[in-house]
């Protein structure tokens, strides 16, 4: 099965979604990022959505619960790139994704994560 | 073509709904026929989403079905309408299902509700033992 690929830089996971996510593939994603958190020991989970024009109730879940599971896990979480539109439609939808840290683009979420970490 | 009222609708897309491969395939269906329809970027992500939200009711509790996309003209509006159809147990209590919150499959309980705000028109009839017909339209902004 196809996966996302997680990059790790120091003590942060980076991911990058840039495909339309099915359903199995979104739940992929967040079994391979726990995992991931505790086999490099990571303090931080980067997620760029900035690629993703539809995000839906499902994935909108999958981000909260990877957010949750990584907050258990000791890391911190922070989604990254939100286009406008998406975040209207989210809102509208009743999903505030309330729990997780955003931030405008990469560079800032990565500071984010760098200055909690201090 | 079929007339109503004063409203042509013409089919654009049929759309079978058994996995969840199909359900980004119509989201990418209904993005194309949106742009070329004219609906802003949010009109456009707002009806995606609510199509992908009926799409997975369809596939989880329908047990599949088909999806139909048809463009509407009044002669003054243009717009879009997408009608989901499953032969699955339907839906006992509508009213009940169209609450933010309920759910009988493990989800969030957003999808009918949600899917409804997301769109001018909402339609449901469902029942039980013989499936259940959702339609949602969304018309372009002038």
């Amino acid at each position: 099965m196809e996966r996302i690929p997680i990059l790790r830089m120091g003590n942060c996971l980076i991911v990058a979604i840039q495909v339309d996510m099915h359903d199995r593939l979104a739940i992929a994603l967040q079994d391979d990022l726990t995992e991931r958190i505790v086999k490099d020991k990571a303090k931080g989970v980067l997620i760029d959505i900035s690629a993703l024009d539809v995000v839906d109730s499902f994935i909108g879940r999958m981000i909260s619960n990877t957010a949750a599971m990584a907050t258990v896990l000791d890391a911190e979480t922070v989604v990254v790139g939100m286009q406008p539109s998406v975040a209207i439609t989210l809102v509208e939808l009743g999903l505030t994704l309330s729990g997780v840290s955003t931030a405008l683009n990469v560079e800032k979420g990565m500071a984010l994560l760098q200055q909690r970490r201090r | 073509m079929m007339h109503v009222g004063d409203v042509t609708e013409t089919l654009a897309a049929e759309v079978g709904l058994r996995s969840d491969e199909e359900i980004v395939r119509l989201r990418q269906i209904v993005r194309d026929h949106a742009i070329a329809q004219g609906f802003s970027l949010v009109d456009q992500t707002k009806f995606v989403t609510a199509a992908s939200e009926l799409a997975r009711n369809t596939l989880q509790y329908g047990g599949g079905g088909d999806a139909r996309l048809s463009k509407l003209t009044n002669g003054v509006r243009v717009g879009l309408r997408l009608r989901f159809v499953d032969r699955g147990p339907g839906i006992a209590d509508i009213e009940r299902a169209l609450r933010d919150g309920f759910t009988s499959g493990g989800g969030l309980g957003l999808g009918l509700g949600g899917a409804r705000r997301l769109c001018d028109e909402f339609e449901i009839q469902s029942e039980p033992g013989k499936g259940t017909v959702v339609s949602i339209t969304k018309w372009k902004l002038r």
